[in-house]
Protein backbone atom coordinates (compact mmCIF):
# COMPACT_ATOMS: atom_id res chain seq x y z
CA UNK A 1 0.00 0.00 0.00
CA UNK A 2 1.26 3.41 -0.75
CA UNK A 3 1.29 6.12 1.53
CA UNK A 4 -0.61 8.25 -0.17
CA UNK A 5 -4.53 8.52 0.63
CA UNK A 6 -6.59 6.47 -1.65
CA UNK A 7 -8.84 8.61 -4.02
CA UNK A 8 -11.66 6.98 -2.51
CA UNK A 9 -10.31 8.26 1.12
CA UNK A 10 -12.47 11.27 1.26
CA UNK A 11 -15.81 10.65 -0.15
CA UNK A 12 -15.88 7.86 2.36
CA UNK A 13 -14.69 9.85 5.31
CA UNK A 14 -17.39 12.16 4.35
CA UNK A 15 -20.10 9.05 3.94
CA UNK A 16 -19.23 7.70 7.29
CA UNK A 17 -19.22 10.99 9.27
CA UNK A 18 -22.83 11.14 7.52
CA UNK A 19 -23.32 7.83 9.03
CA UNK A 20 -22.54 8.60 12.21
CA UNK A 21 -24.64 11.90 12.23
CA UNK A 22 -27.61 10.01 10.79
CA UNK A 23 -26.82 6.96 13.94
CA UNK A 24 -26.58 9.97 16.48
CA UNK A 25 -28.71 13.06 15.01
CA UNK A 26 -32.41 11.39 16.17
CA UNK A 27 -31.04 10.92 19.23
CA UNK A 28 -29.85 14.27 19.92
CA UNK A 29 -32.79 15.98 19.40
CA UNK A 30 -34.72 13.80 21.83
CA UNK A 31 -32.25 14.88 24.31
CA UNK A 32 -32.17 18.47 23.36
CA UNK A 33 -36.07 18.61 23.45
CA UNK A 34 -36.29 17.05 26.57
CA UNK A 35 -35.43 20.47 27.89
CA UNK A 36 -37.98 21.93 26.56
CA UNK A 37 -40.01 25.14 28.22
CA UNK A 38 -42.93 24.40 29.97
CA UNK A 39 -44.97 25.80 27.37
CA UNK A 40 -43.30 23.88 24.65
CA UNK A 41 -44.44 21.22 22.41
CA UNK A 42 -43.49 17.67 20.91
CA UNK A 43 -41.28 19.63 18.12
CA UNK A 44 -38.90 22.26 17.57
CA UNK A 45 -38.63 25.24 18.01
CA UNK A 46 -37.57 25.58 21.83
CA UNK A 47 -39.52 27.59 23.87
CA UNK A 48 -37.35 27.95 26.28
CA UNK A 49 -35.06 25.61 28.86
CA UNK A 50 -36.58 24.05 31.58
CA UNK A 51 -35.99 20.85 33.26
CA UNK A 52 -39.92 20.98 33.55
CA UNK A 53 -40.68 17.39 31.56
CA UNK A 54 -38.32 15.30 33.94
CA UNK A 55 -40.54 17.37 37.14
CA UNK A 56 -43.44 15.94 35.60
CA UNK A 57 -42.05 12.30 34.74
CA UNK A 58 -40.41 12.62 38.46
CA UNK A 59 -44.53 12.70 39.57
CA UNK A 60 -45.40 9.74 37.33
CA UNK A 61 -47.16 10.12 34.00
CA UNK A 62 -50.88 9.02 34.24
CA UNK A 63 -51.84 5.83 35.12
CA UNK A 64 -48.70 4.34 34.54
CA UNK A 65 -46.22 3.70 37.22
CA UNK A 66 -42.94 4.74 35.46
CA UNK A 67 -40.56 4.63 38.11
CA UNK A 68 -42.19 0.69 39.03
CA UNK A 69 -41.32 -0.26 35.57
CA UNK A 70 -37.56 1.47 35.55
CA UNK A 71 -36.90 -0.57 39.41
CA UNK A 72 -38.89 -4.00 37.53
CA UNK A 73 -36.80 -3.59 34.05
CA UNK A 74 -33.75 -2.93 35.97
CA UNK A 75 -33.69 -5.78 38.71
CA UNK A 76 -34.76 -7.94 35.89
CA UNK A 77 -31.87 -6.53 33.74
CA UNK A 78 -29.55 -7.61 36.71
CA UNK A 79 -30.49 -11.28 36.70
CA UNK A 80 -30.30 -11.60 33.36
CA UNK A 81 -26.66 -10.00 33.23
CA UNK A 82 -25.22 -12.21 35.87
CA UNK A 83 -26.98 -15.61 34.44
CA UNK A 84 -25.52 -14.56 30.76
CA UNK A 85 -22.01 -13.99 32.07
CA UNK A 86 -21.83 -17.13 33.96
CA UNK A 87 -24.03 -19.22 31.29
CA UNK A 88 -21.61 -18.02 27.95
CA UNK A 89 -18.48 -18.49 30.19
CA UNK A 90 -19.22 -22.36 31.17
CA UNK A 91 -20.40 -23.00 27.48
CA UNK A 92 -17.64 -21.39 26.42
CA UNK A 93 -15.18 -23.36 28.17
CA UNK A 94 -17.51 -26.81 26.79
CA UNK A 95 -17.01 -25.45 23.32
CA UNK A 96 -13.29 -25.89 23.42
CA UNK A 97 -13.45 -29.45 23.63
CA UNK A 98 -15.38 -31.33 20.98
CA UNK A 99 -18.56 -33.11 22.50
CA UNK A 100 -21.42 -35.21 21.63
CA UNK A 101 -23.95 -32.42 20.40
CA UNK A 102 -21.74 -29.60 20.45
CA UNK A 103 -23.07 -28.51 16.76
CA UNK A 104 -26.56 -29.00 17.47
CA UNK A 105 -26.21 -26.75 20.74
CA UNK A 106 -24.31 -24.08 18.82
CA UNK A 107 -27.33 -23.97 16.07
CA UNK A 108 -29.86 -23.71 18.75
CA UNK A 109 -28.07 -20.55 19.80
CA UNK A 110 -28.12 -19.43 16.21
CA UNK A 111 -31.44 -20.21 15.80
CA UNK A 112 -32.50 -18.66 18.74
CA UNK A 113 -30.54 -15.17 17.39
CA UNK A 114 -32.38 -15.09 13.98
CA UNK A 115 -35.91 -16.54 14.60
CA UNK A 116 -38.19 -13.99 14.73
CA UNK A 117 -38.60 -12.11 18.35
CA UNK A 118 -42.52 -12.73 18.13
CA UNK A 119 -42.95 -16.84 17.52
CA UNK A 120 -40.45 -17.26 20.36
CA UNK A 121 -42.51 -15.20 22.71
CA UNK A 122 -45.34 -16.41 21.64
CA UNK A 123 -43.93 -20.21 22.08
CA UNK A 124 -43.02 -18.92 25.87
CA UNK A 125 -46.63 -17.51 26.46
CA UNK A 126 -48.10 -20.69 25.04
CA UNK A 127 -45.55 -23.15 26.92
CA UNK A 128 -46.70 -21.15 30.57
CA UNK A 129 -50.57 -21.22 29.52
CA UNK A 130 -50.38 -24.74 29.09
CA UNK A 131 -48.34 -24.95 32.31
CA UNK A 132 -50.76 -23.09 33.96
CA UNK A 133 -53.79 -24.67 32.77
CA UNK A 134 -52.11 -28.15 33.72
CA UNK A 135 -51.65 -27.21 37.21
CA UNK A 136 -54.75 -25.57 38.09
CA UNK A 137 -56.62 -28.62 36.18
CA UNK A 138 -54.85 -30.57 39.08
CA UNK A 139 -55.24 -28.62 41.61
CA UNK A 140 -51.17 -28.75 41.93
CA UNK A 141 -50.99 -25.06 42.90
CA UNK A 142 -53.46 -24.83 45.61
CA UNK A 143 -56.06 -22.12 46.01
CA UNK A 144 -54.47 -19.42 44.71
CA UNK A 145 -52.80 -20.43 41.96
CA UNK A 146 -53.31 -17.81 39.56
CA UNK A 147 -50.28 -18.48 37.05
CA UNK A 148 -46.79 -19.31 36.30
CA UNK A 149 -46.17 -16.19 34.07
CA UNK A 150 -43.83 -13.62 35.56
CA UNK A 151 -40.61 -11.29 35.23
CA UNK A 152 -38.56 -13.70 36.84
CA UNK A 153 -40.17 -16.86 34.87
CA UNK A 154 -41.22 -16.22 31.42
CA UNK A 155 -39.90 -12.87 30.91
CA UNK A 156 -36.30 -13.71 32.29
CA UNK A 157 -36.10 -16.88 29.65
CA UNK A 158 -37.14 -14.64 26.96
CA UNK A 159 -34.19 -12.21 27.79
CA UNK A 160 -32.13 -14.78 27.98
CA UNK A 161 -32.97 -16.64 24.43
CA UNK A 162 -31.85 -13.17 23.07
CA UNK A 163 -28.96 -12.08 25.30
CA UNK A 164 -27.10 -15.83 25.24
CA UNK A 165 -26.34 -16.06 21.83
CA UNK A 166 -24.34 -13.01 21.95
CA UNK A 167 -22.57 -13.83 24.65
CA UNK A 168 -21.39 -17.19 23.22
CA UNK A 169 -20.11 -15.93 20.12
CA UNK A 170 -18.43 -13.19 22.92
CA UNK A 171 -16.95 -16.37 24.38
CA UNK A 172 -15.93 -18.30 21.28
CA UNK A 173 -14.39 -15.02 20.17
CA UNK A 174 -12.52 -15.12 23.17
CA UNK A 175 -11.13 -18.46 23.60
CA UNK A 176 -10.01 -18.51 19.96
CA UNK A 177 -7.25 -16.05 20.79
CA UNK A 178 -6.46 -17.70 24.12
CA UNK A 179 -3.24 -19.37 23.98
CA UNK A 180 -3.65 -22.91 25.76
CA UNK A 181 0.09 -22.80 26.59
CA UNK A 182 -1.03 -20.85 30.36
CA UNK A 183 -2.88 -23.05 31.13
CA UNK A 184 -0.28 -26.04 30.07
CA UNK A 185 2.12 -24.19 32.38
CA UNK A 186 0.05 -23.98 35.15
CA UNK A 187 -0.74 -27.67 35.38
CA UNK A 188 2.92 -28.60 34.86
CA UNK A 189 3.45 -26.53 37.84
CA UNK A 190 0.60 -28.41 40.04
CA UNK A 191 -2.40 -26.29 39.61
CA UNK A 192 -5.46 -27.95 39.46
CA UNK A 193 -7.92 -27.22 36.59
CA UNK A 194 -10.10 -25.15 39.56
CA UNK A 195 -7.32 -23.30 40.28
CA UNK A 196 -5.62 -22.91 36.85
CA UNK A 197 -9.02 -21.61 36.20
CA UNK A 198 -9.43 -19.44 38.70
CA UNK A 199 -5.75 -17.97 38.57
CA UNK A 200 -4.94 -17.81 34.99
CA UNK A 201 -7.86 -18.14 32.54
CA UNK A 202 -10.80 -16.02 34.59
CA UNK A 203 -7.90 -13.28 34.85
CA UNK A 204 -6.96 -13.46 31.18
CA UNK A 205 -10.88 -13.59 30.01
CA UNK A 206 -11.99 -11.19 32.69
CA UNK A 207 -11.66 -7.80 30.14
CA UNK A 208 -13.92 -9.94 28.02
CA UNK A 209 -16.39 -10.61 30.12
CA UNK A 210 -17.37 -7.47 30.72
CA UNK A 211 -18.34 -7.14 27.25
CA UNK A 212 -20.43 -9.87 27.64
CA UNK A 213 -22.19 -8.53 30.74
CA UNK A 214 -22.56 -5.33 28.58
CA UNK A 215 -24.61 -7.17 26.08
CA UNK A 216 -26.56 -8.85 28.83
CA UNK A 217 -27.76 -5.97 30.98
CA UNK A 218 -28.45 -3.54 27.58
CA UNK A 219 -29.93 -6.02 25.56
CA UNK A 220 -32.47 -6.38 28.38
CA UNK A 221 -33.34 -3.15 29.64
CA UNK A 222 -34.10 -2.57 25.93
CA UNK A 223 -35.76 -5.66 25.41
CA UNK A 224 -39.61 -5.61 23.66
CA UNK A 225 -40.37 -8.08 21.17
CA UNK A 226 -39.23 -11.34 23.11
CA UNK A 227 -40.99 -9.82 26.51
CA UNK A 228 -44.19 -8.86 24.62
CA UNK A 229 -46.00 -11.97 25.01
CA UNK A 230 -44.04 -13.46 27.46
CA UNK A 231 -44.05 -10.76 30.49
CA UNK A 232 -47.00 -12.20 32.09
CA UNK A 233 -48.42 -9.33 34.74
CA UNK A 234 -46.93 -6.42 35.12
CA UNK A 235 -45.00 -4.79 32.38
CA UNK A 236 -40.91 -3.89 31.66
CA UNK A 237 -40.00 -0.07 30.78
CA UNK A 238 -39.47 -0.58 27.29
CA UNK A 239 -42.99 -1.87 26.67
CA UNK A 240 -44.58 0.71 29.04
CA UNK A 241 -42.58 3.56 26.77
CA UNK A 242 -43.74 1.79 23.81
CA UNK A 243 -47.55 1.81 25.09
CA UNK A 244 -46.62 5.83 26.10
CA UNK A 245 -45.98 6.60 22.99
CA UNK A 246 -49.18 6.45 21.69
CA UNK A 247 -50.51 8.44 24.68
CA UNK A 248 -48.30 10.91 26.00
CA UNK A 249 -48.29 13.83 23.67
CA UNK A 250 -45.71 15.90 25.85
CA UNK A 251 -42.03 16.22 25.48
CA UNK A 252 -42.43 13.89 29.37
CA UNK A 253 -41.71 10.92 26.90
CA UNK A 254 -38.60 12.75 25.47
CA UNK A 255 -37.26 13.12 29.36
CA UNK A 256 -38.22 9.28 29.86
CA UNK A 257 -36.27 8.88 26.40
CA UNK A 258 -33.68 10.76 27.72
CA UNK A 259 -33.11 9.10 31.05
CA UNK A 260 -33.44 5.49 29.78
CA UNK A 261 -30.54 6.19 27.15
CA UNK A 262 -29.00 7.96 29.69
CA UNK A 263 -28.63 4.55 32.07
CA UNK A 264 -27.54 2.85 28.76
CA UNK A 265 -24.76 5.08 28.60
CA UNK A 266 -23.67 4.91 31.97
CA UNK A 267 -23.52 1.36 31.84
CA UNK A 268 -21.78 1.32 28.58
CA UNK A 269 -19.13 3.90 30.08
CA UNK A 270 -18.87 1.94 33.36
CA UNK A 271 -18.22 -1.36 31.72
CA UNK A 272 -15.82 -0.06 29.11
CA UNK A 273 -14.04 1.64 31.34
CA UNK A 274 -14.13 -1.79 33.57
CA UNK A 275 -12.64 -3.83 30.56
CA UNK A 276 -10.20 -0.98 30.14
CA UNK A 277 -8.83 -1.07 33.93
CA UNK A 278 -8.73 -4.94 33.60
CA UNK A 279 -6.84 -5.54 30.58
CA UNK A 280 -4.18 -1.93 31.79
CA UNK A 281 -4.09 -3.80 35.17
CA UNK A 282 -3.52 -6.90 33.52
CA UNK A 283 -0.63 -5.28 31.33
CA UNK A 284 1.22 -4.17 34.02
CA UNK A 285 1.20 -7.39 36.25
CA UNK A 286 1.96 -9.44 33.29
CA UNK A 287 5.75 -9.70 32.83
CA UNK A 288 7.90 -9.26 35.89
CA UNK A 289 11.12 -9.29 33.55
CA UNK A 290 13.86 -7.52 34.44
CA UNK A 291 11.81 -6.64 37.95
CA UNK A 292 14.50 -8.77 39.75
CA UNK A 293 13.31 -11.35 42.04
CA UNK A 294 13.40 -9.93 45.46
CA UNK B 1 -4.17 -30.19 24.07
CA UNK B 2 -2.74 -33.53 24.07
CA UNK B 3 -3.51 -33.81 27.72
CA UNK B 4 -7.48 -33.93 27.25
CA UNK B 5 -8.21 -36.33 24.56
CA UNK B 6 -10.55 -38.59 26.49
CA UNK B 7 -13.72 -35.96 26.39
CA UNK B 8 -15.07 -36.99 30.08
CA UNK B 9 -18.19 -35.36 32.06
CA UNK B 10 -16.79 -31.66 32.23
CA UNK B 11 -17.69 -29.86 28.73
CA UNK B 12 -20.81 -31.73 29.25
CA UNK B 13 -21.68 -30.09 32.89
CA UNK B 14 -20.10 -27.18 31.44
CA UNK B 15 -22.64 -26.65 28.43
CA UNK B 16 -25.60 -28.26 30.05
CA UNK B 17 -26.86 -24.65 31.61
CA UNK B 18 -27.33 -23.23 27.99
CA UNK B 19 -28.48 -26.06 26.70
CA UNK B 20 -31.42 -26.26 29.49
CA UNK B 21 -32.27 -22.51 29.10
CA UNK B 22 -32.57 -23.32 25.13
CA UNK B 23 -34.31 -26.35 25.73
CA UNK B 24 -36.94 -24.75 28.17
CA UNK B 25 -37.79 -21.55 26.63
CA UNK B 26 -36.49 -22.18 22.49
CA UNK B 27 -37.21 -25.60 21.82
CA UNK B 28 -40.24 -26.79 24.08
CA UNK B 29 -42.13 -23.27 23.33
CA UNK B 30 -41.44 -23.79 19.22
CA UNK B 31 -42.51 -27.31 19.66
CA UNK B 32 -45.72 -26.05 21.18
CA UNK B 33 -46.46 -23.74 18.40
CA UNK B 34 -46.71 -26.37 16.59
CA UNK B 35 -48.41 -28.44 18.28
CA UNK B 36 -51.13 -25.83 19.35
CA UNK B 37 -51.17 -24.98 15.63
CA UNK B 38 -53.40 -27.64 15.16
CA UNK B 39 -55.63 -26.89 17.98
CA UNK B 40 -58.99 -25.43 18.05
CA UNK B 41 -60.30 -22.61 20.73
CA UNK B 42 -63.61 -20.72 22.05
CA UNK B 43 -63.59 -17.32 23.82
CA UNK B 44 -61.07 -17.82 26.57
CA UNK B 45 -60.01 -21.34 26.28
CA UNK B 46 -57.38 -23.21 23.89
CA UNK B 47 -58.65 -26.91 23.17
CA UNK B 48 -56.41 -29.58 22.36
CA UNK B 49 -57.62 -31.09 18.94
CA UNK B 50 -56.25 -32.38 15.48
CA UNK B 51 -57.58 -29.84 12.83
CA UNK B 52 -55.79 -27.96 9.87
CA UNK B 53 -58.63 -25.32 9.87
CA UNK B 54 -56.09 -22.59 11.56
CA UNK B 55 -53.91 -22.99 8.33
CA UNK B 56 -57.31 -23.06 6.24
CA UNK B 57 -57.77 -19.95 7.78
CA UNK B 58 -54.40 -18.09 7.59
CA UNK B 59 -54.40 -18.97 3.79
CA UNK B 60 -58.06 -18.62 3.22
CA UNK B 61 -59.31 -18.10 -0.24
CA UNK B 62 -55.52 -17.48 -1.07
CA UNK B 63 -55.20 -19.79 -4.24
CA UNK B 64 -58.99 -19.94 -5.33
CA UNK B 65 -58.70 -15.88 -5.86
CA UNK B 66 -55.68 -16.01 -7.60
CA UNK B 67 -54.60 -13.43 -9.42
CA UNK B 68 -55.80 -11.07 -6.83
CA UNK B 69 -53.78 -11.43 -3.10
CA UNK B 70 -55.74 -12.39 -0.38
CA UNK B 71 -54.90 -10.59 3.32
CA UNK B 72 -51.58 -13.54 4.55
CA UNK B 73 -50.28 -12.94 0.43
CA UNK B 74 -50.81 -9.08 0.97
CA UNK B 75 -49.13 -9.13 3.86
CA UNK B 76 -46.57 -11.08 2.81
CA UNK B 77 -45.19 -9.22 -0.18
CA UNK B 78 -45.70 -6.42 2.09
CA UNK B 79 -43.13 -7.41 4.24
CA UNK B 80 -40.50 -9.09 1.72
CA UNK B 81 -40.98 -6.08 0.30
CA UNK B 82 -39.22 -3.82 2.99
CA UNK B 83 -36.97 -6.91 3.82
CA UNK B 84 -36.11 -6.72 0.30
CA UNK B 85 -35.28 -2.69 0.53
CA UNK B 86 -33.60 -2.32 4.14
CA UNK B 87 -31.65 -5.50 3.05
CA UNK B 88 -30.12 -3.53 -0.07
CA UNK B 89 -30.33 -0.06 1.89
CA UNK B 90 -28.20 -1.50 5.23
CA UNK B 91 -25.50 -3.54 2.45
CA UNK B 92 -24.55 -1.10 0.90
CA UNK B 93 -24.33 1.52 3.73
CA UNK B 94 -22.72 -1.65 5.64
CA UNK B 95 -20.29 -2.22 3.23
CA UNK B 96 -18.92 0.88 2.52
CA UNK B 97 -18.81 1.74 6.42
CA UNK B 98 -17.06 -1.47 6.77
CA UNK B 99 -14.85 -0.94 4.10
CA UNK B 100 -13.84 2.55 5.43
CA UNK B 101 -13.10 1.13 8.37
CA UNK B 102 -11.08 -1.57 7.24
CA UNK B 103 -9.31 -0.23 4.52
CA UNK B 104 -8.90 3.11 4.42
CA UNK B 105 -8.30 4.41 8.07
CA UNK B 106 -4.60 3.31 9.15
CA UNK B 107 -4.26 3.35 12.97
CA UNK B 108 -5.67 0.61 14.33
CA UNK B 109 -6.97 2.62 17.59
CA UNK B 110 -8.63 4.76 15.64
CA UNK B 111 -10.09 2.30 13.78
CA UNK B 112 -11.47 0.49 17.40
CA UNK B 113 -12.97 4.12 18.57
CA UNK B 114 -14.87 4.37 14.81
CA UNK B 115 -16.24 1.11 15.20
CA UNK B 116 -17.30 1.22 18.83
CA UNK B 117 -19.01 4.66 17.48
CA UNK B 118 -20.99 2.46 15.10
CA UNK B 119 -21.85 -0.05 18.16
CA UNK B 120 -22.71 2.56 20.63
CA UNK B 121 -26.69 3.06 19.08
CA UNK B 122 -27.14 -0.72 19.06
CA UNK B 123 -26.69 -0.41 22.98
CA UNK B 124 -29.51 2.03 23.08
CA UNK B 125 -33.40 1.87 23.33
CA UNK B 126 -34.36 0.83 19.63
CA UNK B 127 -38.11 2.90 20.75
CA UNK B 128 -36.24 5.71 22.07
CA UNK B 129 -34.22 5.54 18.72
CA UNK B 130 -37.44 5.07 17.04
CA UNK B 131 -39.45 7.99 18.31
CA UNK B 132 -36.80 10.68 18.00
CA UNK B 133 -37.62 10.68 14.47
CA UNK B 134 -40.63 11.96 14.99
CA UNK B 135 -39.78 15.71 15.64
CA UNK B 136 -37.57 15.12 12.66
CA UNK B 137 -40.01 13.91 10.41
CA UNK B 138 -43.34 14.49 11.63
CA UNK B 139 -45.67 17.66 9.32
CA UNK B 140 -44.63 20.54 12.32
CA UNK B 141 -41.29 18.90 11.98
CA UNK B 142 -37.44 19.68 11.67
CA UNK B 143 -37.50 18.19 7.73
CA UNK B 144 -40.98 20.16 6.78
CA UNK B 145 -40.35 23.51 8.48
CA UNK B 146 -36.43 23.23 6.37
CA UNK B 147 -38.77 22.17 3.12
CA UNK B 148 -40.89 25.06 3.71
CA UNK B 149 -39.13 27.60 4.82
CA UNK B 150 -36.55 27.03 1.44
CA UNK B 151 -40.26 27.00 -0.75
CA UNK B 152 -39.68 23.94 -1.70
CA UNK B 153 -43.03 22.87 -1.13
CA UNK B 154 -46.16 25.02 0.14
CA UNK B 155 -47.93 22.04 2.09
CA UNK B 156 -46.13 19.96 4.81
CA UNK B 157 -45.32 16.63 3.70
CA UNK B 158 -47.36 13.95 4.39
CA UNK B 159 -45.30 10.99 3.49
CA UNK B 160 -42.10 11.80 5.94
CA UNK B 161 -43.64 10.07 8.70
CA UNK B 162 -46.01 7.35 9.44
CA UNK B 163 -45.60 5.85 6.11
CA UNK B 164 -43.25 3.24 4.32
CA UNK B 165 -40.77 5.89 4.52
CA UNK B 166 -40.20 6.19 7.99
CA UNK B 167 -40.73 2.37 8.66
CA UNK B 168 -38.01 1.59 5.95
CA UNK B 169 -35.81 4.82 7.49
CA UNK B 170 -35.89 3.67 10.98
CA UNK B 171 -35.39 -0.30 9.62
CA UNK B 172 -32.10 0.86 8.41
CA UNK B 173 -31.12 3.31 11.05
CA UNK B 174 -31.53 0.44 13.72
CA UNK B 175 -29.96 -2.85 11.86
CA UNK B 176 -27.56 -1.42 9.45
CA UNK B 177 -24.87 -2.27 12.66
CA UNK B 178 -25.69 -6.27 12.23
CA UNK B 179 -24.36 -5.61 8.62
CA UNK B 180 -21.18 -3.27 9.55
CA UNK B 181 -20.00 -5.83 12.53
CA UNK B 182 -20.04 -9.05 10.10
CA UNK B 183 -18.80 -7.12 7.23
CA UNK B 184 -15.71 -5.37 8.87
CA UNK B 185 -14.96 -8.62 10.62
CA UNK B 186 -14.83 -10.38 7.28
CA UNK B 187 -12.58 -7.88 6.14
CA UNK B 188 -10.02 -7.42 8.73
CA UNK B 189 -9.21 -11.00 7.95
CA UNK B 190 -8.38 -10.10 4.37
CA UNK B 191 -4.73 -10.67 3.62
CA UNK B 192 -3.84 -7.36 2.51
CA UNK B 193 -1.02 -8.42 0.31
CA UNK B 194 -3.72 -9.97 -1.76
CA UNK B 195 -4.74 -6.28 -2.68
CA UNK B 196 -1.44 -5.56 -3.20
CA UNK B 197 -0.37 -8.47 -5.83
CA UNK B 198 -4.08 -7.46 -7.89
CA UNK B 199 -2.15 -4.25 -7.66
CA UNK B 200 0.77 -5.25 -9.17
CA UNK B 201 -0.96 -7.26 -11.99
CA UNK B 202 -3.20 -4.05 -13.14
CA UNK B 203 -6.32 -3.86 -11.78
CA UNK B 204 -8.05 -0.81 -11.04
CA UNK B 205 -9.99 0.48 -8.09
CA UNK B 206 -12.87 -1.17 -9.20
CA UNK B 207 -11.90 -4.41 -10.37
CA UNK B 208 -10.06 -5.15 -6.74
CA UNK B 209 -13.20 -4.16 -5.06
CA UNK B 210 -14.93 -6.70 -6.56
CA UNK B 211 -12.93 -9.24 -7.95
CA UNK B 212 -10.91 -9.37 -4.54
CA UNK B 213 -13.23 -7.45 -1.54
CA UNK B 214 -16.09 -8.66 -2.15
CA UNK B 215 -15.58 -12.45 -3.18
CA UNK B 216 -13.91 -12.51 0.42
CA UNK B 217 -16.15 -10.79 2.47
CA UNK B 218 -19.14 -12.78 1.17
CA UNK B 219 -19.22 -14.52 4.90
CA UNK B 220 -19.69 -11.31 6.59
CA UNK B 221 -22.29 -10.23 3.63
CA UNK B 222 -24.17 -13.42 4.09
CA UNK B 223 -24.67 -13.35 8.34
CA UNK B 224 -25.18 -9.62 7.99
CA UNK B 225 -28.11 -10.96 5.54
CA UNK B 226 -29.38 -13.36 7.35
CA UNK B 227 -29.49 -10.88 10.45
CA UNK B 228 -31.16 -8.02 8.36
CA UNK B 229 -33.71 -9.97 6.37
CA UNK B 230 -35.05 -12.41 9.94
CA UNK B 231 -35.18 -9.37 11.65
CA UNK B 232 -37.13 -7.12 9.04
CA UNK B 233 -39.44 -10.53 8.65
CA UNK B 234 -40.71 -10.92 12.40
CA UNK B 235 -41.00 -7.35 13.31
CA UNK B 236 -44.00 -5.97 14.57
CA UNK B 237 -42.66 -3.06 16.98
CA UNK B 238 -40.92 -0.42 14.25
CA UNK B 239 -44.07 -1.36 11.59
CA UNK B 240 -46.30 -0.71 14.34
CA UNK B 241 -44.79 2.48 15.66
CA UNK B 242 -43.23 4.06 12.68
CA UNK B 243 -46.18 3.30 10.33
CA UNK B 244 -48.30 4.39 12.58
CA UNK B 245 -50.15 0.94 12.93
CA UNK B 246 -51.83 1.83 9.83
CA UNK B 247 -49.17 -0.78 7.72
CA UNK B 248 -49.47 -4.89 7.81
CA UNK B 249 -46.66 -6.58 8.81
CA UNK B 250 -46.74 -10.69 9.46
CA UNK B 251 -45.57 -9.94 12.87
CA UNK B 252 -48.30 -7.22 13.75
CA UNK B 253 -50.68 -10.02 12.17
CA UNK B 254 -49.70 -12.60 15.02
CA UNK B 255 -49.64 -9.92 17.25
CA UNK B 256 -53.13 -8.91 17.00
CA UNK B 257 -54.11 -12.57 16.94
CA UNK B 258 -52.54 -13.00 20.09
CA UNK B 259 -54.50 -10.06 21.86
CA UNK B 260 -57.53 -11.09 20.97
CA UNK B 261 -56.33 -14.87 22.29
CA UNK B 262 -56.82 -16.52 19.04
CA UNK B 263 -53.98 -18.31 20.16
CA UNK B 264 -54.18 -21.50 17.67
CA UNK B 265 -54.41 -19.08 14.69
CA UNK B 266 -51.33 -16.98 15.92
CA UNK B 267 -49.37 -20.40 16.13
CA UNK B 268 -50.55 -21.27 12.91
CA UNK B 269 -49.13 -17.98 11.23
CA UNK B 270 -46.18 -18.23 13.72
CA UNK B 271 -45.59 -21.98 11.86
CA UNK B 272 -45.82 -20.15 8.47
CA UNK B 273 -43.60 -17.16 9.12
CA UNK B 274 -40.71 -18.86 10.69
CA UNK B 275 -41.09 -21.85 7.49
CA UNK B 276 -40.44 -18.70 5.42
CA UNK B 277 -37.53 -17.28 7.44
CA UNK B 278 -35.66 -20.60 7.92
CA UNK B 279 -36.27 -20.88 4.37
CA UNK B 280 -34.50 -17.68 3.81
CA UNK B 281 -31.69 -18.98 5.80
CA UNK B 282 -31.11 -21.96 4.13
CA UNK B 283 -30.87 -20.01 1.08
CA UNK B 284 -28.21 -18.19 2.52
CA UNK B 285 -25.98 -20.66 4.34
CA UNK B 286 -25.50 -22.02 0.64
CA UNK B 287 -23.73 -19.20 0.41
CA UNK B 288 -21.30 -19.67 3.35
CA UNK B 289 -20.81 -22.11 6.47
CA UNK B 290 -20.48 -19.96 9.69
CA UNK B 291 -19.31 -22.03 11.85
CA UNK B 292 -15.92 -22.37 9.88
CA UNK B 293 -15.74 -18.90 10.09
CA UNK B 294 -15.66 -18.05 13.73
Amino acid sequence: MGDKRSRAFWPLAIFFSLFVLFLYGPTLTVLILSFQGPEGGLTFPMNGVSTHWFGVLWQGLGVVDVWAAFGRSFRLGLVVTVLTVVISVLAGLAFRRRFRGSTLLFYTAIASLILPSIAVSLGIALEFRIFDDFVKAYGLGGAGYQSSMGLFTSALGAHLTWTLPFGLLVMFAVFNRFDPAYEEAARDLGATPRQTFRYVVLPIIAPYLVGVALFGFTLSWDEIARTSQAVGGPNTLPLELQGLTTTVTTPAIYALGTLTTAVSFLVIALTLGTGLFLRARRMRGASDAGKGTL
Amino acid sequence: MAATNRTGIVPYLQAAPLALVFLLFLVVPLAFIVVVSFWTYDNYQIQPAFTVQNYADVFDRCIARLPTLCTTFRTYVSTLGFALRVWVLTLLIGFAIAYFLAFEVRSKAIQSVLFLICTIPFWTSNVIRMISWIPLLGREGLVNRTLMGLGVVDQPVEWLLYSGFSVTLTFVHLFTFFMVVPIYNSMLRIDRSLIEAARDAGASGWQILWNVVVPLSKTGIAIGSIFVLTIVMGDFVTVGLMGGQQIASVGKTIQTEISYLQFPIAAANAVVLLATVLLIVFALLRVVDIRKEL
